[in-house]
This record gives C-alpha cells, sequence and structure tokens, in this order.
C-alpha cells in the first residue's frame, strides 16, 4: 500500500476527487434548491446529458470551451423552465416525470452526437488555473489549486447557496414553500413563482454539470454521465438538504472515485475485482440514505404539488 | 357508479395515453423534419419493420416480452404507492440468479432445467425488490433513490461476474466480451412456432394474468392496493402496511427478474452477455417497462397489449435507421416524451373526470393518480 502514499499518489489522488466532485457538487446544488422547494426533479441526469452535449458540441464548432459553457447552462435553464411546466403547471407524478426527462435526454443527446458529430473528436478543455501563492503550499497546493476553473466556480457556489438560502429573502421563500405551501400561499408568496425559479436554477447547475465533464474531460460519449445525475439526487438527502452537507457528500464520492482509480492504476486492486469496486458509490449512497432517514426529515411539501385549496 | 360514468372513465383512460403516444410521435416528427428526415417515409418503414411480416411480428413479441414482465411489475409496485424505478437491476439480478443455477447444474438434469431457470429469475428479480421494499417499509428510505442505486450496483455486479466467474472458458483473451459460454441447450426456452418464437412471449402473458387475479381476486391483492389509496386507514383496518409494501416491490422484482432469465435463455446466442453496461444486457428494458405501464393505464391486462405496441417500436426503429438514417437513440427519447406527456395529463385526467362526475375520484379511476409519495 506505501506506493498509494508517495506524494504524487496522493497529489493526483486528491486532484482528481476535486474534479470528479464538481459535476457532483453542481447538480446537487441545483437539486438541493428544487427539493428545497418541494419538488423532487429525478431528470437531472437527462438534463447533464443535454448539457454536456450542447457544451461539447459549442466547443468544437467554436473552439471555445467558455461559450461551451455557456451553451450548456442556457441547454439546463430551458429544461429547467420545461421542468417546471410539467412538475408545477401540469402538477404531473415527480417520481416518474423526471425518468421521461432522463430517457429524452439520454436519446436525445446520443441521437444528435450520432447524427451531427458521428466520430468523437477531443475539445480543447477549459484551461487550468494556478492560484498564486496558495499553489505553493507543499502537496495540497498542487493538488487543490491548479484546477480547471469550474472547479472553484463549483465550490463558490457553497457558499453562495447557503447565503442565499438562510440570508435572503428569496431562500426564505423556498423554505417556506417546501415546508409549508399553504401557508406560505396565504402570506402571498407565489408557490408557483417560487418552484420556477428553483427548478431553473436546478436545470442551469445540472447543464453546467454536464458541460464541466465534457468540458474537463475534452470528450463526449453517450450516456458519459453513468448514473452521476442519480448520485447527485441522493446527496441532497445525503447532506440533509444543506449546502454543505451537500457539498461534504459531493467530496466523499469525488475522494471514492478518485481513490478507486489511483488503485487501479497502482494495480493495488486485481483486475478481476476492478468492477467491484466500481459499485462503492452506489453502495456507500445506500447505507448512507439508511442512516440519514434516520436522522432528518426531506421539506414536508417534498414531491406534493401545490393548489389552492386542495 | 352508473355505467354511463363507468364507460367514460374507460374512455379517458384509454385516450390520454394515447395522446401522450400521438403525441411523441409528432415531436419526433418534427424532430425527424429538423434532421432533415421524411417523417411518414420514416414511421411508414418503423410500422413495416414492426408489424409487417411475421418474422416483424415474432421479433415484436421477443422484444415486447421483457417490457411486458417490467410494466406488470412496475403496476403492482405502483398500485401499491410505491415507484419502482429498479427494473434494470432486477432484470440484471433475475439473470444472474437464473444463469448462476444452470452453471451450477449438470447439463444432464433434463426437463427440470426450465423450470430452474424460471424460478431462479423470479427469486433472482424478488431478492433485488425485497431490499429497497425493507429498507422503505423498516427504515423510511425512498425507494426511488434505492432502486436507482441498486441498478447501479447489479450492473457492476454482473460486470464482475461475465468478466471473472461466469465468463466463457473458451474465451482466450481478458479483453474479449463479457460473456458466458453457451449455455446448457437444456436451458433453452422450448421453441413455440418456427426457430425463434420461444415460449417466452406466452410466460409473460400468463404471468401478466396472475398478476390481474392477485391484483383483484387475492386477500394480498386487495390489501396491496388498499395501502396504495390510503396508507392510514389500511393501517386502522389492521392491514400489514408494511408488510405489504415489502410484498409489492417484491412481487414487482420477481417479475422483472423473471424478464432477465427470459433475456438470457430465450437469446439466439444463449449466453448472458453484455457491453459492460446495464442497457447492454437489458435494452433499458427496466426503464422502458415503465412507459409500457404507464401506457397500460397501470392494469395488468391492458399492459400486454401495451407491451406489443412499445415492443413494436423498438423492433421498428431498426428500419426506421435503415430507411432514413436516424440513429435509433431517436425511439428512446421518444419513450421519454411518452412518460412525461402520460404523467402530466393525469392533472388534466383528474379535472376532467370531476368536471363530468364528481363520483368518479372515487374508486379505482384515480388510484393510478398523483397522490404517489415516495
Amino acid at each position: 500500500m506505501s506506493e498509494l502514499l508517495t506524494q504524487t499518489a496522493i497529489v493526483a489522488t486528491v486532484a482528481a476527487a476535486l474534479r470528479l466532485a464538481m459535476p457532483l457538487l453542481l447538480a446537487g446544488l441545483g437539486e438541493m434548491y428544487g427539493q428545497r422547494s418541494g419538488v423532487l426533479n429525478l431528470g437531472v441526469e437527462g438534463v447533464m446529458l443535454l448539457g454536456g452535449f450542447f457544451a461539447y458540441w459549442t466547443a468544437l464548432e467554436l473552439e471555445n470551451a467558455w461559450l461551451g459553457l455557456l451553451v450548456g447552462l442556457i441547454v439546463g435553464l430551458i429544461m429547467g423552465f420545461l421542468n417546471g411546466v410539467i412538475s408545477v403547471t401540469l402538477k404531473a407524478n415527480q417520481g416518474i416525470s423526471g425518468i421521461g426527462v432522463f430517457l429524452f435526454g439520454l436519446g436525445l443527446s446520443d441521437l444528435l452526437f450520432q447524427k451531427i458529430v458521428g466520430t468523437p473528436r477531443l475539445i480543447d478543455p477549459l484551461a487550468k488555473v494556478e492560484i498564486p501563492l496558495l499553489k505553493s503550499i507543499p502537496v495540497i497546493g498542487e493538488a487543490v489549486f491548479t484546477q480547471r476553473s469550474i472547479v472553484y466556480l463549483a465550490f463558490l457556489l457553497v457558499p453562495l447557496s447557503m447565503w442565499i438560502l438562510n440570508k435572503t429573502t428569496f431562500g426564505l421563500n423556498i423554505r417556506a414553500v417546501g415546508e409549508n405551501p399553504a401557508a406560505a400561499d396565504s402570506l402571498g408568496v407565489s408557490v408557483a413563482r417560487t418552484r420556477y425559479m428553483t427548478l431553473m436554477i436546478g436545470g442551469l447547475l445540472a447543464g453546467g454539470a454536464g458541460a464541466g465533464i465534457v468540458l474537463t474531460t475534452g470528450t463526449f460519449q453517450q450516456n458519459f454521465t453513468a448514473g452521476r445525475g442519480f448520485i447527485a439526487i441522493a446527496l441532497v438527502y445525503f447532506g440533509a438538504w444543506r449546502p454543505i452537507g451537500v457539498m461534504l457528500g459531493a467530496l466523499l464520492f469525488g475522494f471514492v472515485e478518485a481513490l478507486v482509480t489511483q488503485l487501479k492504476t497502482l494495480e493495488l486492486i486485481p483486475v478481476s475485482s476492478q468492477d467491484l469496486a466500481n459499485m462503492a458509490p452506489a453502495l456507500i449512497t445506500v447505507l448512507a440514505l439508511v442512516v440519514v432517514s434516520q436522522r432528518f426529515k426531506p421539506p414536508a411539501a417534498l414531491t406534493r404539488p401545490f393548489s389552492r385549496g386542495g | 357508479m352508473t355505467s354511463r360514468t363507468l364507460s367514460s372513465s374507460r374512455l379517458q383512460r384509454l385516450l390520454i395515453p394515447v395522446t401522450a403516444v400521438v403525441g411523441a410521435l409528432a415531436v419526433g416528427a418534427i424532430m425527424l423534419l429538423a434532421l432533415g428526415a421524411n417523417p411518414i417515409e420514416g414511421y411508414w418503414a418503423m410500422l413495416e419493420g414492426a408489424f409487417g411480416s411475421t418474422n416483424a411480428l415474432i421479433e415484436t413479441a421477443l422484444k415486447a416480452t421483457p417490457l411486458l414482465l417490467v410494466g406488470v411489475g412496475i403496476t403492482i409496485a405502483f398500485r401499491a404507492n410505491v415507484i419502482n424505478i429498479g427494473g434494470e437491476g432486477q432484470i440484471i439480478s433475475g439473470a444472474i440468479f437464473s444463469t448462476g443455477a444452470i452453471l451450477l447444474l449438470p447439463d444432464t438434469s433434463g426437463f427440470i432445467l426450465v423450470p430452474v431457470v424460471i424460478l431462479a429469475g423470479l427469486l433472482g428479480g424478488a431478492v433485488w425488490g425485497a431490499i429497497p421494499g425493507a429498507l422503505k417499509a423498516y427504515f423510511g428510505v425512498s425507494e426511488i433513490l434505492s432502486t436507482i442505486m441498486l441498478n447501479l450496483v447489479a450492473a457492476q455486479v454482473m460486470n464482475f461476474l461475465l468478466r471473472g466467474p461466469f465468463r466463457d472458458p473458451n474465451a482466450n483473451e481478458l479483453g474479449a466480451i463479457p460473456q458466458t459460454e453457451r449455455l446448457s441447450e437444456g436451458a433453452d426456452l422450448p421453441i413455440l412456432v418456427g426457430s425463434r418464437l420461444h415460449s417466452g412471449p406466452l410466460i409473460a402473458v400468463v404471468m401478466a394474468v396472475l398478476a390481474y387475479i392477485l391484483l383483484w381476486r387475492t386477500t394480498a391483492g386487495y390489501r396491496l392496493r388498499a395501502v396504495g389509496l390510503n396508507p392510514d386507514a389500511s393501517r386502522y383496518g389492521g392491514i400489514p402496511v408494511k408488510r405489504s409494501i415489502v410484498l409489492a416491490l417484491t412481487f414487482s422484482g420477481a417479475l422483472a427478474g423473471l424478464a432477465g432469465a427470459l433475456l438470457v435463455f430465450g437469446s439466439e446466442s444463449h449466453r448472458f452477455v453484455t457491453d459492460g453496461s446495464a442497457g447492454g444486457f437489458t435494452g433499458s428494458a427496466g426503464f422502458n417497462g415503465i412507459v409500457t405501464a404507464l401506457f397500460g393505464a397501470l392494469h395488468p391486462l391492458w399492459t400486454i397489449p401495451s407491451s406489443f405496441l412499445f415492443g413494436g417500436l423498438l423492433v421498428g426503429a431498426n428500419s426506421l435507421q435503415r430507411a432514413v438514417q436516424v440513429p435509433q437513440a431517436l425511439i428512446v427519447a421518444l419513450n421519454g416524451l411518452v412518460v412525461i406527456f402520460v404523467v402530466s395529463s393525469d392533472w388534466l385526467r383528474q379535472r376532467l373526470g370531476l368536471a363530468e362526475d364528481a363520483h368518479q375520484a372515487e374508486g379505482d379511476s384515480n388510484s393510478d393518480g398523483d397522490e404517489t409519495q415516495p
């Protein structure tokens, strides 16, 4: 095991952990807004795939990763709005409509990729940004402060989300609508508008998460999210519906994934058991759900569409 | 209920899913146009490819089989107010159990092999359904999340087995396709007609009828539906709510598991094979079964024609691709739209129902409504 404790291995693992945590953090924070307002959005994976495809395609055609990110975010925002139509206006069953969004995103992203791009080509990823001074801290500096720009942005959203949820009127409205929509409504808070807003934030960030993956790996392949969108949803439960909790969850998953990769690279896990190691994130999620559901309760109105007087 | 409201509710039940499919196909037509393909030509090729010949009908029936089993399973769960999104994992688990059983048994075991396949498939799926059922009933874990996570776990177990213990001993390289050897011939599903049509579709239809009997003619089924309609009232009425939830997911998983067994032992290669992803083995039947169940108005018997239609869509997708060069992924996207349209129009249905007849909200016409909580 000593190979794992060399400085290079540690730096590589920690750096990879942060990079792998980024999409989970973005999508998880986005999902958190929706759930705090009482809407379970199961379609995250589909939105990530669509955002990722359009980000990839834009970056490929215009040779600009930032424009790719922008387009990924916009696609996510549009999907968030449509999700509002489905979940808020049409009051669809949230346990199922999201699977429809997932299938739609899975199919459409694959279809467009095959039809428009065809063979996979590499794109220039978002640039790495080295933070001056901080990057010269031994070991940690190299691992933490030489990431691609979107990784820093994802982590900056954590304090921002804490502020929005806990210190602003908008955040108060979100929490009120998620816990007691009827009371919020009687105080003049528009339940529908608040939920549309949170779903659009969720879509925006899910699109960004998908874009983040393709713009850091530089490639697109069918179903490249491989269940990360679903894990992000579970992270919100895991993180007890709080930004810090979602971040810790994302870090844990990023770390587990990075560690498994590192162990494979160093050939510390036999090839035959690699598939078993790959199931660690999903298994941890199930166990975490058991523990968390004993201690924390979801927002009271989660999955309940709101009708006045109903 | 008068016969008038009964028939109008029947009509509405069917009208909305049909409208949803037509709507999805209309969106699909726009997508085809946008991709520079002629939608009429494309859809015509699809129809022909799915239903245009005896061979096409046989392929459609075979494709419909896992959709029907998963769809009926989802219907049972849904009737008990439980959402089973774990079809993929349960299919895989059923395939693992049945393949494992056949690999363990000597080839000479003769006529017991096919029943073993079926029972092991049911058992494998039942286990993979009972776990999220117990987690929901006794630990309050949302079954939506746990079933999705168990899909991911099952896929990795499958990969592990097909690259390790279950691997074809005759394959030379490590990099070979993850698959078993050609499994024992005694376990091949009996052929009904010609060379391809095996008894899988028949087994699935029998299961759908049994599920109908379970839900509407047995005490256990009555309890499941009662729990689905009103868990609190059921508890007061002395129904073991928790056990009913576990039971619903166990039945639901068992049917998906059977689908997995039939996929392996009814396949042309008679191997358990994947490309390293869950969908590589299941063909995403675990998700497409949701579409089938919704289109079948969450009724086991209506799910039979529904699965045939969606099986046809999947088979026809091949012809669509050949005719207008649009990838089959279009069908995945359209299935997604059908799900979205069906669940989005639930509200409309209840609206219509209320406007027409206030009594209609009671009874089972709203049991598939949107009161489901995870």
